[in-house]
């Protein structure tokens, strides 16, 4: 370990930071480009012109974009959410509980996802071309046209109104004892899976195939290592920081899949969240959680890039 | 010190591989088309005594490499043996499973890859992927195993052989890779080793020491070997016997000074005189045609110096062959004078006009007259386009023809570069090696250019391709009156096309001047060894090489 | 380039199947049995002679919505590939080609709009955007765009670096021919191909939002959309929301299956042996 590798990963890290504070800038802009006026707009048409005025002058409408901007991103950096449009409630009040479900929704379909991926992933790689492999190609084909309710409803349909087996609508509330909880998360968790699987399982597929076709590997076969042997001892070692790159990457994925996943479930979680308050236009609500989810997703990212750097052995062991 | 050859039970005392009516197939699945099978070696037979050398040569495709690895029973991509015997140690080797086959391979048989930069593990010390073999087919415990490493480490001349095996692959040069890569064969005390074109892909002054280290390294151990390259004057350097292959059969088979002096068959007669071209040098002229002059150039905006102050000149009709091995520059200059890489430096003159920097200022009959011929015909076709429309474009581009009159300007020049009428319709993946690179004759000699700028054009072919090419280079020089300025880094083309020579090293110019005057000792120590370097086609000629030379390559 | 001859079975099917629904699309008010919003039944009633699909949530004949409702899924998705077609694609050869200060900002700005999930950000911006389909065409356009970008200045950059786009370079071509005549014709197969994969995405992206009640308003009513009508059915058992998410993935699978099949035989020019 030598500090070229320290070095790459803080400036990988600074990066992100960086992109999380130009992707905070691109919300707020995104925002601000409604045509018309906020406060009419939430007060409705036939609201007096000095209520207009009020809330403008509450929301600080009155002041330029930048200076709202750095209010609100002072706001973020100590945990001050704003307050919602509609009900006037703080945000981060409600926002954390549901950010913790959505986390423990994704953390299970993931437990499952991922080892489920790479060993099917590998069992391709190993029976190549066999029926294995077309069955994984097929199901990836599949997986990329459906859409999320489709998957969501059949799911309803099959294991919770015909087979009566488990609940279709997944409450979860504070305090609720830990299997229950899960056995309310069975179905959205499972849709989630079936979601990402077969996506992440050609990924792996495609990884490991692109190590196996190295030079390398043939080296290792002509010193009469085994299939297995040479897999693990050879491919592995190489396969390591490509394969953790398809698992931040479909994880990705599956964070914009809970947000259809929780609203075909009435989940309450943050998608959910999201949802509402994009239909009642709650343009704060909206800044915050879109937020939450940019820097889930830029985090997975870093992390990819991290584990790729650590696994270079280039960069591990420089000239 | 003596690494010594471990004695197996063995039947026959003499033979040690016996490889008898070897037919190899596969399937080739070409798009839009249905798979057919295609034999890549058809009825090879040989014969290898115990701490021989057998010499594999032939072209691209000849079947040399296949075999080489049929005698470990593996078919490389798809490929599979449907034929034949092999035995080794007195058994049919592709009787017995998988299992047998991997107690062959790295512990009777062992394999050095031609890339060894891309045969080792990126992952993985070198130390742990040399004594891997040995370990897993028991040939001693690890502490012995990496003991004889060693010794073969300083047997093969690798600097610091006790601590090399403790880097990984990508902090050792290529070089020593190779030699690294013959230690890890060696190290499992193999009767036979399989080299497949071990030092191609080496400089001409790297190649030399890896030769020599491995010929001393299969002399001191005993081991047999079959040794496969393209290039006739180097395995006649290591090989007891040669075997001559094209397309899956054997021409001829014999001991090597018979092969390289007294050829039977007219296809080896080819190989062994392919590089006798004779070209008589042409006297100096009143007035260069391009005058490079004091020239530096750089990559990333003057920060990474490739040339310094060159100054070279081309004679109208003539040839100045810039020679040099890789980095050196050579192609930088070629990217200065067409104005791809806009010069920090110096001035370049062509026919009395100097030439703008830049490619984007240049006036269209500045770029006309100056074209250019690259190394890999490949990527330098358009797939997309037809012989037609690659001949034909710059016939409109230039000169405004269209229609009939262009078309029969084609067929023209298709006639020049020895190609019938027929290709005219044909795209780039029909047509061979040799028949893409004419294409891109025609497609400069098109502009009716006063230079063409040839880079490396033989090295991607195939020698007796490459040979026809030079061939053809030399008569439209004699027809059309065009200068060439020819990029190469290999000293035998050279002499068989310059008429003047400048020899290039780490950016600079180290000897420039008639084929005579640089070819004509004293030397200065570069130009030596790059001369002496060139492999000849003479049993002994490497050892003499090597006790004669002045200075220590610098790549290995 | 494209041989039909070559067609595979798979690609056959996804062909047709892909002309079944570009021909309801077009010519819905003939093909459709009744009026789009005519109440012609009961509420949910199930597949019979008069309603071979059944009636929706209000008791409209959902044979003939799902066919008025192709024609504004496809026509919705079609606008928004074109846009992010004709977009990405020209921004993305531009910047190979010339390369430089436009290259970087142009990709760093990609970056930054790739850095949010597609879905997330297409929420926050039509949180305070008129609903209606021009917005819908818009956002979803300039967000698929970046992928087509990346794609093609990906593919462009390959082929820029090759020794042809040189040999024109330096014969003095101008950026016209080298970007028309050199390197598209090269990138045209992965690009085709992207083009399906653009379109199917913009098929699911429409009927997400309008899944969440953020797409396609009504009375109007995508494929999506019709999925949220029915929605409240599934857990009496009733299926009819499954009518159009099926329409949806059979959709999607059909353009699919050509995509893939243009995507792996257009090597044929490049005749490599594997």
């Amino acid at each position: 370990m030598g500090s070229p590798v320290l070095t790459l990963i803080a400036q990988r890290v600074a990066l992100g930071i960086l992109l999380l504070f130009a992707v905070s800038v691109l919300i707020f802009a995104g925002t601000q480009i409604l045509p018309g006026d906020v406060a009419q707009s939430i007060l409705g048409q036939d609201a007096t012109p000095e209520a207009v005025a009020n809330l403008r002058q509450e929301l600080g409408l009155n002041d330029p974009a930048y200076a709202r901007y750095f209010h609100w991103l002072g706001g973020v950096l100590t945990g001050d959410l704003g307050s919602t449009l509609t009900t006037r409630q703080e945000i981060a009040k409600t926002l954390m509980p549901r950010l913790w479900n959505t986390l423990f929704l994704a953390f299970w379909a993931a437990i499952v996802a991922v080892p489920l991926a790479i060993v099917l992933g590998l069992l391709a790689v190993r029976y190549r071309n066999g029926w294995v492999d077309k069955l994984i190609s097929g199901l990836a084909l599949a997986s990329t046209s459906l859409p999320e309710f489709f998957i969501g409803y059949l799911l309803i349909l099959s294991f919770a109104v015909t087979q009566q087996w488990l609940p279709a609508i997944s409450t979860v509330y504070d305090g609720m004892p830990f299997f229950d909880k899960l056995k309310a998360i069975v179905l959205p968790a499972t849709a989630l899976v079936l979601v990402v699987l077969a996506h992440m399982m050609r990924m792996t597929r495609a990884a490991i195939l692109n190590v196996m076709q190295s030079a390398y590997i043939e080296t290792a076969e002509l010193k009469g290592l085994s299939a297995s042997a040479v897999i693990r001892k050879h491919a592995l070692p190489n396969a390591v920081a490509p394969i953790i790159n398809v698992v931040m990457l479909n994880l990705a994925f599956l964070i914009v899949g809970v947000v259809v996943v929780e609203v075909i479930f009435v989940y309450p979680g943050m998608g959910q969240y999201l949802v509402d308050h994009v239909v009642k236009r709650d343009v704060p609500v909206v800044q915050a959680v879109g937020l939450v989810f940019a820097a889930i997703y830029i985090g997975l990212n870093i992390v990819a890039d991290v584990a790729a750097i650590l696994a270079n052995p280039r960069l591990r062991h420089p000239k | 010190m003596m690494v010594k050859v471990r004695t197996k039970p063995r039947r026959e005392p003499d033979i040690l591989l016996d490889i008898r009516n070897l037919k190899v197939e596969a399937t080739v699945y070409s798009p839009g088309e249905k798979p057919r099978d295609v034999t890549i070696v058809d009825g090879v037979s040989l014969l290898l005594k115990r701490g021989k050398v057998l010499g594999l040569i032939g072209e691209s495709g000849a079947g040399k490499s296949t075999i080489g690895l049929s005698s470990m029973g593996y078919g490389r991509g798809g490929v599979r043996i449907t034929g034949g015997e092999v035995f080794l140690n007195g058994r049919d080797i592709l009787k017995g499973g998988v299992r047998d086959l991997r107690r062959v391979r790295g512990s009777e048989v062992c394999y050095v890859a031609q890339s060894a930069a891309a045969a080792f593990n990126p992952a993985l010390r070198l130390m742990d992927q040399v004594v891997e073999a040995a370990l897993l087919h028991g040939v001693g415990a690890k502490a012995e195993a990496e003991k004889r490493a060693v010794a073969l480490f300083t047997k093969l001349r690798l600097p610091d052989p006790k601590s090399i095996g403790c880097r990984y692959p990508h902090q050792v040069s290529g070089g020593q890779l190779q030699r690294v890569m013959t230690a890890m064969a060696l190290c499992s005390e193999p009767d036979l080793i399989v080299f497949d074109e071990p030092t191609t892909a080496l400089d001409v002054t790297t190649q030399i020491d890896v030769l020599a280290a491995i010929k001393d390294a299969i002399r001191d151990t005993g081991v047999a070997a079959l040794y496969i390259t393209h290039d006739l004057a180097v395995v006649a350097q290591v090989s007891d016997e040669i075997m001559v292959l094209r397309d899956g059969k054997m021409v001829e088979h014999g001991e090597t000074q018979q092969i390289i002096k007294a050829p039977r068959m007219d296809y080896t007669k080819a190989l062994v005189s392919v590089r006798s071209i004779e070209h008589e040098e042409k006297g100096p002229t009143p007035k260069p045609l391009l005058s490079v002059e004091h020239v530096t150039a750089a990559y990333g905006g003057g920060a990474v110096k490739v040339l310094q102050d060159v100054s070279v000149n081309v004679q109208p009709g003539q040839t100045l062959a810039v020679v040099g091995e890789s980095g050196s520059g050579k192609s930088t200059l070629a990217r200065a004078i067409t104005g791809l890489l806009p010069p920090v430096a110096g001035s370049i003159t062509f026919a009395d006009r100097t030439l703008t920097p830049k490619l984007a200022d240049r006036s269209k009959d500045d770029l006309r007259q100056l074209q250019m011929i690259y190394q890999m015909a490949d990527v330098a076709l358009n797939p997309r386009q037809t012989v037609r429309t690659i001949i034909g474009r710059p016939l409109e581009f230039y000169f405004g023809m269209r229609g009939k009159e262009r078309d029969a300007r084609v067929t023209e020049l298709l006639d020049e570069i020895e190609m019938s009428k027929g290709f005219i319709d044909r795209y780039p993946a029909e047509l061979s090696g040799g028949q893409k690179q004419r294409v891109c004759i025609a497609r400069a000699l098109a502009a009716k250019p006063k230079l063409i700028i040839c880079d490396e054009v033989t090295s991607a072919l195939d020698p007796l391709v490459a040979d026809g090419i030079l061939k053809l280079l030399l008569r439209l020089q004699k027809i059309e009156d065009v200068a060439y300025l020819f990029i190469s880094h290999d000293l035998a083309t050279v002499k068989a096309i310059a008429d003047s020579i400048a020899v290039i090293y780490r950016g600079e110019v180290v000897r420039y001047g008639s084929k005579t005057q640089v070819l004509t000792p004293p030397f200065d120590a570069y130009t030596d060894l790059l001369l002496s370097s060139v492999p000849e086609m003479e049993v002994g000629w490497l050892e003499h090489a090597i006790h004669g030379r002045r200075m220590e390559s610098a790549g290995n | 380039m494209f041989d039909l001859k070559n067609l595979t079975v798979s690609a056959g099917i996804g062909l047709i199947l892909f002309a079944l629904f570009l021909l309801c699309a077009l010519f819905a008010p003939l093909i459709a049995p009744f009026p789009m919003s005519q109440i012609a039944g009961d509420v949910w009633g199930p597949l019979s002679s008069t309603h071979w699909l059944g009636t929706d949530n209000l008791g409209r004949d959902l044979l003939s919505r799902m066919v008025y409702g192709a024609r504004t899924t496809i026509f919705i998705a079609a606008m928004a590939t074109a846009l992010s077609f004709s977009l990405g694609a020209i921004l993305g050869l531009m910047a190979a080609v010339v390369g430089g200060l436009v290259d970087t900002l142009m990709s760093r700005f990609v970056d930054l709009l790739m850095a949010i999930p597609t879905l997330i950000f297409g929420l926050v911006v039509l949180a305070v955007l008129p609903s209606n389909n021009v917005t819908l065409i818009l956002v979803m356009g300039v967000l698929s765009s970046t992928r087509v970008y990346r794609l093609s200045r990906a593919v462009a950059v390959d082929i820029n670096a090759m020794d042809f786009v040189e040999a024109a370079k330096v014969r003095g071509e101008g950026l016209g021919w080298i970007i028309f005549r050199e390197i598209l014709p090269n990138a045209l197969s992965p690009l085709v191909a992207e083009l399906g994969l653009r379109f199917i995405f913009s098929v699911l992206f429409l009927s997400t939002l309008s899944f969440l009640g953020l797409g396609v308003q009504p009375p109007e009513a995508d494929w999506g959309g019709m999925v949220k009508e029915n929605k409240d059915g599934i857990v009496f058992g009733i299926p009819a929301a499954l009518i159009p998410a099926s329409a949806i993935a059979t959709l999607s699978i059909s353009v699919n299956l050509v995509a893939d099949w243009v995507l792996t035989s257009t090597a044929s020019l490049k005749g490599g042996r594997e």
